[in-house]
């Protein structure tokens, strides 16, 4: 897992994965990118993360898919990024294509209902809280 | 003493108290009218650890994470 400040270097960084499993007899990569769009009038996403837990969470991802023989991947963006960049990438590598597709999708789904990141539009150099497109995590509402 | 901290857009400084479960956690948290409209769609994570029970043990030292909803990508 890898954290950035600012907008990604997508394709560095699928480089180098790339590389980094040139010889690992993977049939598949599968990559995702998340731009950011312009829309509503934003400069710009921002987004905090809590790390330790963001950890775990993905450490969880590996031991799955690791299961499977498979490897996933990823990398986000803390604070500012501006619209038409990136600050989101993952990707799965697997033997054969069926695992990464089905992988892919099931990691970035549940990466965006679990993963401890919060985002906030940026407008007028202000931070506004995205609460209409957050989701409650896994067992929200326990103290409540 | 164990302590309570607020993730991304609470906005709320760190605080500490006593309690022996996060039964307890709660009751005090409800006491903060500020509060009430976050925590009944938060997750609560106990030293880095999601957790789901109220009856969880605290023991003196430990944190408690308030985690409002999340969206990354």
């Amino acid at each position: 897992m890898e954290l950035y400040h600012g907008p990604l270097d997508t394709k560095e960084i699928f480089g180098r994965w790339l590389d980094d499993q040139a010889h690992s007899n993977y049939g598949a990569y599968i990559p995702f990118v998340g731009t950011i769009r312009a829309e509503d009038d934003i400069e710009a996403l921002s987004f905090d993360i809590y790390e330790p837990v963001l950890q775990k969470w993905f450490d969880g991802w590996q031991e799955k898919a690791a299961d499977l023989g498979a490897v996933v991947k990823m990398a986000h963006s803390i604070g500012d990024v501006p619209v038409h960049t990136s600050s989101y990438v993952s990707a799965v590598f697997s033997p054969k294509r069926r695992v990464a597709l089905e992988l892919i999708d099931e990691f970035v789904e549940d990466f965006k209902a679990n993963a401890p990141i919060w985002k906030y539009d940026v407008k007028n150099g202000e931070r506004i809280y995205a609460a209409d497109r957050s989701t409650p995590m896994s067992g929200s509402g326990l103290l409540a | 003493m164990i302590k309570v901290e607020f993730l991304g857009p609470i906005g709320k400084a760190p605080i500490e108290m006593q309690a022996a479960t996060l039964a307890d956690v709660s009751v005090k948290l409800k006491e903060d009218k500020a509060l009430t409209e976050w925590l009944d769609k938060c997750a609560v994570a106990l030293n880095d650890t999601m957790v789901n029970d109220l009856e969880t043990a605290l023991k003196d030292g430990d944190r408690v994470s308030i985690l409002p909803p999340v969206c990354g990508g």
